[in-house]
């Protein structure tokens, strides 16, 4: 297990190389002239010129790659046009938001959608099942900022009850519980959906399967034939889809972030898009490339641990 | 020489009455089971033989009450130890699944769950039955596999099942199923999957483990051969129904229904050198579901077929030897050649 582990990690540095060149060639890609666009559009011929020669732009492309990757390792990555501090220091406050609220929101997604989906095979043509595919297919195809927009009016704003106001909830900022509640279910809902519908399809397929009637055969209960038996196995490609899903979820991690005015990453990216600070947007690329290639490499690993049938090495 | 009348001298382990079991389709109902009878005597071994599709499985799942939708047990009487398994609870069928009666299966390559090591979901038996501890039904299942003839049994006890061999599979089936020392075992085409070799090793193996435990074993198979060799009594079914029911020796010297007689035809012989020449097949197809002959089930396909047989369908009726039977030949209502003797079909 421990070789697959560092086996894995290996195999990741090609695709964080192809990130590198992605987000290296992001800035070169751009029409127009890569120092005018890093020192922003009101500086002066002479502060261009001096960035052309701080960014090395007059060297040849493999030199600027190697200083650009250099730069990644030891953590600078250029300075931020709006103002002039490191790219590097802008970022990192803003990581522990964004990280944290993908954590909760893929945490939830799981619980929430590995459950329905068990539910939604065992009651398989059941009312229940029905309910629960429902729902589904109405978190897949609600767009989540309004989603957001939505639990704001009703779970922050709130309305009277019966003399209770539902406003129990916050809709801006990042911290405590009250903050977080929304932002969660309002990123974690798709997934969630998605979620149940692979789980219920994988469970399906397990539950017909011949080992399913040996357990039943040897006395197994019920629940621990759904449990321990065939969710075991279900489980195999919802793993992957996990993994998968996390990309999705970074994006819609930039919209939650806006509507919920949380100072994330996300957020950053957007306000830094909107000002042209490509030093930032570039290097918020170069991050949310990492976190999904760390995700999944976590999602292999759990792969193998729960698919014996791979040869882990 | 053992006569199906010596059933009658001590109750069976096992004995089915009339049981039906059918599956609800959009369309139409499909009797899969349609009113099977037979006995199983303690520490004897009872074949049940068809063709594809009679049934033979679906029957030997509704003893267990293992039946998922939309099949369902219609009726019947399923006695075990004189007790009615139809009348038990889910609880109460548990404690006797895996543990007064088991059941191996026809696909060893797809009947272990992958992802549990052979010896966890031995265990499992054990700690569900015999509450035993983990580390105990470990040691169990240990010796179970050595019991089964599965070399370094320590090593394999901690594999999983895709780094075993079919055979390997099917012994390590064997040793979950006789875990708890069943007084019933059930087995599916247990032979089916595997090459002629390792068939062969595993009806020896399942022999030699009846005479050491006393177990009592319905052996589910189509092929008469195997039959012929590890069974005491044999239970013919034809679509959902058992058409004869004899002791090995009479059905194979003296078989009475058309359909047995078809069957034995069909049967490679190895006393005789057929050279070339083609085996002998029943004729014609087993009848689709939603197309079943009124009377007689095998009347499309049977030689001897009369009139009546078109007509009405025959009554399970026991013989002078205590075998039974289920054509109308054998009754005072054949309207047929007075002097049939279904036996003159025989090939030699
Ligand atoms: N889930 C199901 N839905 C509908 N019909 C079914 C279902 N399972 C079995 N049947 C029907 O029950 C009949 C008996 O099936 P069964 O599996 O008992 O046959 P078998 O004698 O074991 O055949 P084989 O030798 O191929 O194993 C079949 O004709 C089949 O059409
Ligand atoms: S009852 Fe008639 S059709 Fe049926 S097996 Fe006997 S002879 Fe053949
Ligand atoms: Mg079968």
């Amino acid at each position: 297990m421990f070789t697959f582990i560092v086996r894995r990690l290996l195999q990741t540095i090609p695709v964080l190389i192809g990130v590198t060149i992605l987000t290296f060639g992001m800035m070169r890609l751009i029409p127009g002239d890569p120092a005018q666009i890093m020192a922003g559009e009101s500086a002066s011929p002479e502060q261009i010129e001096l960035t052309r020669e701080r960014l090395g732009l007059n060297d040849p492309l493999p030199v600027q790659y190697m200083d650009y990757v250099t730069g990644i390792v030891t953590g600078d990555l250029g300075t931020s046009v709006r103002n002039g501090r490191p790219v590097s220091g802008e970022i990192a406050p803003r990581l522990r938001p964004t990280i944290e609220l993908a954590f909760y929101s893929t945490l939830l997604s799981v619980l929430i959608g590995v459950t329905a989906g068990v539910i939604a095979a065992v009651r398989r043509g059941k009312l229940s099942d029905s309910l629960i595919m429902l729902f589904a297919l109405f978190g897949l195809s609600m767009p989540n900022f309004w989603l957001g927009l939505m639990l704001i009016q009703y779970f922050a704003i709130g309305f009277d009850v019966g003399g209770i106001n539902t406003g129990w909830f916050l809709a801006s900022g990042w911290g405590t519980w009250q903050q977080m509640v929304l932002p969660v279910i309002t990123l974690g809902t798709a997934g969630a959906a998605i979620i149940a519908r692979m789980t219920r399809s994988s469970m399906l397929e397990v539950i017909d399967q011949d080992y399913i009637r040996t357990a039943r055969a040897k006395g197994v209960k019920e629940r621990v034939v759904v449990y321990r038996h065939a969710l075991k196995n279900a489980l195999i490609p919802v793993v992957t889809v996990v993994g998968l899903q996390f990309g999705a979820l970074l994006g819609g991690a930039v919209l939650t972030e806006t509507v919920f005015a949380i100072n994330g990453l996300g957020r950053l990216m957007v306000d830094s898009i909107n000002a042209r600070d490509f030093p930032i947007v570039q290097s918020g690329v170069l991050v949310f490339a990492f976190l999904f290639v760390l995700v999944n490499i976590i999602v292999d690993i759990l792969y193998g641990f729960l698919n014996k049938r791979i040869d882990l090495n | 020489m053992v006569k199906a009348t010596d059933i009658l001298d001590e109750q069976p382990i096992l004995e089915v009455k009339d049981l039906q079991t059918s599956f609800f389709t959009e369309k139409f109902e499909v009797k899969a089971v349609d009113g099977v009878n037979f006995a199983v005597p303690k520490g004897k071994t009872l074949g049940i033989v068809g063709e594809s599709g009679s049934g033979k499985s679906i029957t030997s799942l509704s003893v267990l009450r293992l039946i998922q939708d939309p099949g369902k047990i219609k009726g019947g009487e399923i006695l075990f130890k004189g007790e009615n398994l139809l009348d038990k609870s889910e609880a109460q069928m548990r404690k006797i699944r895996g543990n007064e009666i088991s059941m191996i299966f026809q696909e060893p390559m797809t009947s272990l769950n992958p992802v549990y090591t052979v010896g966890q979901q031995i265990s499992e038996a054990y700690m569900i039955h015999q509450n035993m501890s983990k580390k105990e039904a470990m040691l169990r299942s240990t010796e179970m596999l050595e019991l089964v003839g599965i070399p370094s049994p320590k090593q394999r006890v901690k594999q999983y099942p895709h780094e075993l061999s079919g055979g390997m599979r099917q012994r390590v089936m064997i040793a979950m199923a006789l875990a708890c020392d069943p007084e019933l075992l059930i087995a599916d085409e247990p032979t089916t999957a595997l090459d002629v070799t390792i068939q062969a090793q595993i009806l020896e193996l399942m022999k030699d483990l009846q005479d050491r435990l006393g177990m009592s074993i319905i052996m589910i198979t189509h092929d008469l051969g195997v039959v012929a060799e590890t069974c005491d009594y044999v239970a013919v079914m034809y679509m959902g129904k058992v058409v004869e029911y004899a002791s090995v020796t009479d059905l194979f010297k003296n078989p009475k229904h058309p359909y047995t007689v078809g069957l034995l035809n069909s049967l490679p012989r190895h006393d005789v050198d057929l050279g070339d020449v083609e085996l002998n097949v029943i004729k014609g197809s087993v009848p689709s579901p939603d197309n079943i002959p009124t009377g007689c089930r095998f009347a499309p396909r049977c030689p001897f077929a009369s009139d009546i047989c078109h007509e009405k369908l025959p009554h399970l009726e026991q013989s002078e030897e205590g075998n039974q039977i289920r054509c109308w030949i054998y009754t005072d209502e054949w309207d047929g050649d007075p002097e049939v003797n279904v036996n003159d079909q025989r090939s030699t």
